[in-house]
């Protein structure tokens, strides 16, 4: 809290029309998470069958490497771990969006209908294979036609929610029962089918990095950096809200428009990492808790959160490929590690 | 007075309950089947079998869990004063699961009933754990920690039951049975000792309504006003476990149930607790008990589980009194 009371009388930085408060903490905090992120992530692709050292994969990546290595990263390792690190920098920003909109750090994109409503899709074309159903999956693919049922899900959910404005509670409480729906639907589906089916599905719900190619990763990165500079201009408006309403009309923030569109931004970003890697749990409710606990701040920090969700899904991967006896989906490995985290930041900051 | 309605309300259903299933009766053949003595009629003695050993275990079993989740959705909400709160969120559903799963894959067990005890088990374990983790240090019991370490914890353990399931067949084909939630298929052998746990949930939860109203108003105030917060929250917490653990271990998980009667209690009584948890308890029970009805009658002569139907009946009604603004952020 220290730095919270230092940070007011420290001066502000402005550069033409954008201007900062120049917070050292926070700054550090996120510069280091960033470092740690590309740091883990080039030892993501240098760890495997077989090894690269660290400065050859630095070296490759920016396109001086061994043609040996060039083929073996830029082809086979690169965009497994791109999707890791996109998937956990979308997830964690729209974590910390959800969770700021709603006031309620118990939310998490989850809440919003996507991930239900393309798990609903997935098992319902793994189960019912019919005529139909298997054309679907024979043209466009399973995660396209997931993604797609995410997608109507999660405007749902927002045109439901919507009445004269978007209002966090009300969201969250439509978003809960829409959820509920597709849990359900999912539940029965998975109850009656055939149990070889049921396996198969279940490995989709659970969301994994195993056998990513650019194809999968080339759409999801394009959205995620088109939404994130998205996110990067409105959020300048969009911190006055964690004041009020009425503060933020006062500071001269259109705080309905602010929030729907960093909710639609949300939204699309928790529907960009679906398409990349499937449904993965829990990412988006962890990273910006453990990113506000490290950064130090009142509310979820949004750089911090992407980079905690993208430490979190590359070193969850890394443990997965590596340390397990066992090959388990990501989504496994990231709860496994990020609850337990969780709980020790909590009960560290307890002790205090 | 709508209390009263309630108990009517409720009393209906499970008069209906009785009456509706694969084979319909007749109210004077459920009569019968409740009370006369076994005769040599053949047709007769099979509806006194259905009705004693199939129709009224489910019918109990539904008022009870109903009355269980209920009141445990509406105090989990006090306790935390976080309106998404849910049974779910102390790990209970969650260690239920997975001690399930656990059961399955270690003592290749394969019978349901077998399971129950293990889930209470890993209910009552996961409650424990969760809540001694929120009480440590300085900052014990602090709702959000409570919430948030619930969720922690949760997470953890959902994600040991798929890897377990993802690797073990034979738990996988159990953990999506039972993931539904019905109240089904089980005897009074596992009905009684429920119902004991759940009573002295519900005892120990009414106990501590005026301290839960007085948390609402802040630790401070409530503090000022002479409640001893550690021991309310802890009578509390172990009340809400027992009550969802043992709801939990008979039925299967049962999600959105008490989030979604502990708003509507909210919405007819208005804040005070203890109006409130009456009524989220009795609308427990009828919303489960209704479900389960309708469960019976839509897939015929199937059934589709109650947990199902609570979702999937449940969720649009409550989606439609979001949108009209009947919910307050409480």
């Amino acid at each position: 809290m220290s730095a919270e009371a230092k940070s007011s009388v420290l001066p502000g930085l402005r550069l033409g029309r954008v201007s900062f408060v120049w917070r050292p903490w926070i700054a550090g905090v996120t510069l280091l998470l960033a470092a740690v992120t590309f740091l883990l992530f080039c030892l993501s692709i240098g760890i495997g069958d077989f090894p690269i050292g660290l400065p050859q994969v630095i070296a490759t990546i920016f396109g001086h490497g061994e043609p040996v290595d060039e083929f073996v990263i830029m082809d086979l390792r690169l965009p497994r771990a791109l999707a890791g690190l996109v998937v956990g920098i979308a997830l964690g920003v729209s974590g910390a969006i959800t969770q700021s909109v709603a006031r309620n750090p118990l939310s998490s994109p989850d809440v919003l209908g996507i991930t239900s409503g393309a798990g609903a899709v997935a098992v319902f074309l793994v189960t019912v294979s019919g005529g139909t159903a298997t054309a679907i999956v024979d043209s466009v693919g399973l995660s396209a036609a997931a993604l797609g049922g995410g997608l109507g899900t999660g405007l749902l959910v927002y045109f439901l929610a919507w009445r004269r404005g978007i209002d966090g509670f009300r969201l969250i409480l439509i978003g809960i029962s829409v959820t509920a729906v597709m849990e359900a639907i999912t539940t029965w589906l998975l109850a009656t089918a055939d149990i070889r089916d049921v396996a198969r599905a279940q490995a989709w719900l659970v969301g994994s990095l195993d056998d990513r190619g650019w194809d999968e990763v080339r759409t999801a990165l394009w959205c995620t950096l088109a939404l994130l500079a998205v996110v990067t201009c409105v959020a300048f408006q969009f911190r006055p809200l964690h004041f009020g309403d009425e503060v933020a009309a006062g500071l001269g923030v259109r705080y309905t428009r602010v929030r729907a569109v960093m909710l639609l931004c949300a939204v699309l970003l928790a529907g960009a990492a679906v398409s990349a890697a499937g449904p993965v749990p829990f990412v988006a409710l962890v990273a910006p808790q453990v990113a506000m606990r490290l950064a130090r701040c009142p509310t979820p920090p949004l750089a911090a959160s992407g980079l905690v969700g993208a430490l979190l899904l590359i070193g969850a991967d890394l443990v997965a490929r590596t340390a397990l006896p066992v090959s388990l989906p990501v989504g496994v490995v990231t709860a496994a590690i990020g609850g337990p985290f969780l709980v020790h930041l909590l009960v560290r900051a307890n002790a205090r | 007075m709508g209390l009263a309605v309630l108990v009517v309300i409720l009393v209906v259903a499970g008069a209906v309950s009785l009456a509706v299933g694969a084979r319909a009766l007749s109210p004077a053949e459920v009569w019968h089947g409740l009370f006369a003595a076994p005769e040599s009629d053949q047709r007769l003695t099979e509806i006194r079998l259905i009705v004693r050993t199939v129709r009224v275990p489910r019918t109990v079993l539904a008022v009870v869990a109903g009355i269980a989740l209920g009141v445990g959705g509406a105090l989990i909400q006090g306790y935390t004063r976080n309106p998404i709160a849910d049974t779910g969120l102390l790990g209970v559903n969650a260690g239920a699961s997975f001690a399930v799963v656990s059961a399955i894959t270690l003592f290749g067990l394969t019978n349901p009933f077998q399971y129950v005890w293990f889930a209470f088990l890993g209910a009552a374990v996961a409650g424990v754990v969760v809540f001694g983790l929120s009480s440590l240090g300085r900052g014990a019991g602090n709702p959000l920690t409570l919430a948030l370490a619930g969720q922690g914890v949760a997470v953890f353990l959902a994600a040991m039951t798929t890897a377990i399931a993802l690797t073990d067949q034979a738990a996988l084909n159990a953990l999506r049975f039972w993931n539904a939630g019905s109240v089904a298929g089980v005897g009074f052998g596992v009905i009684w000792p429920v119902t004991a746990f759940v009573a002295v949930g519900l005892v120990l939860a009414l106990i501590t309504l005026p301290a839960v109203n007085l948390l609402n108003l802040g630790e401070d105030v409530a503090r000022g006003l002479g409640v001893n917060i550690a021991l309310s929250r802890t009578v509390g917490i172990v009340a809400i476990t027992l009550l969802a653990g043992a709801a939990t271990a008979a039925c299967g998980p049962i999600a959105f149930l008490g989030l979604m009667v502990a708003h509507v209690a909210r919405y007819l009584t208005g804040p005070d607790y203890r109006w409130l948890v009456p009524y989220a308890g009795l609308l427990g029970a009828i919303v489960l008990l209704v479900c389960d009805i309708v469960g019976r009658l839509v897939v015929r002569p199937g059934e589709l589980d109650a947990g199902v139907v609570v979702a999937l009946l449940g969720a649009p009604f409550f989606a439609a009194l979001v949108w009209l603004g009947k919910f307050k952020n409480a």
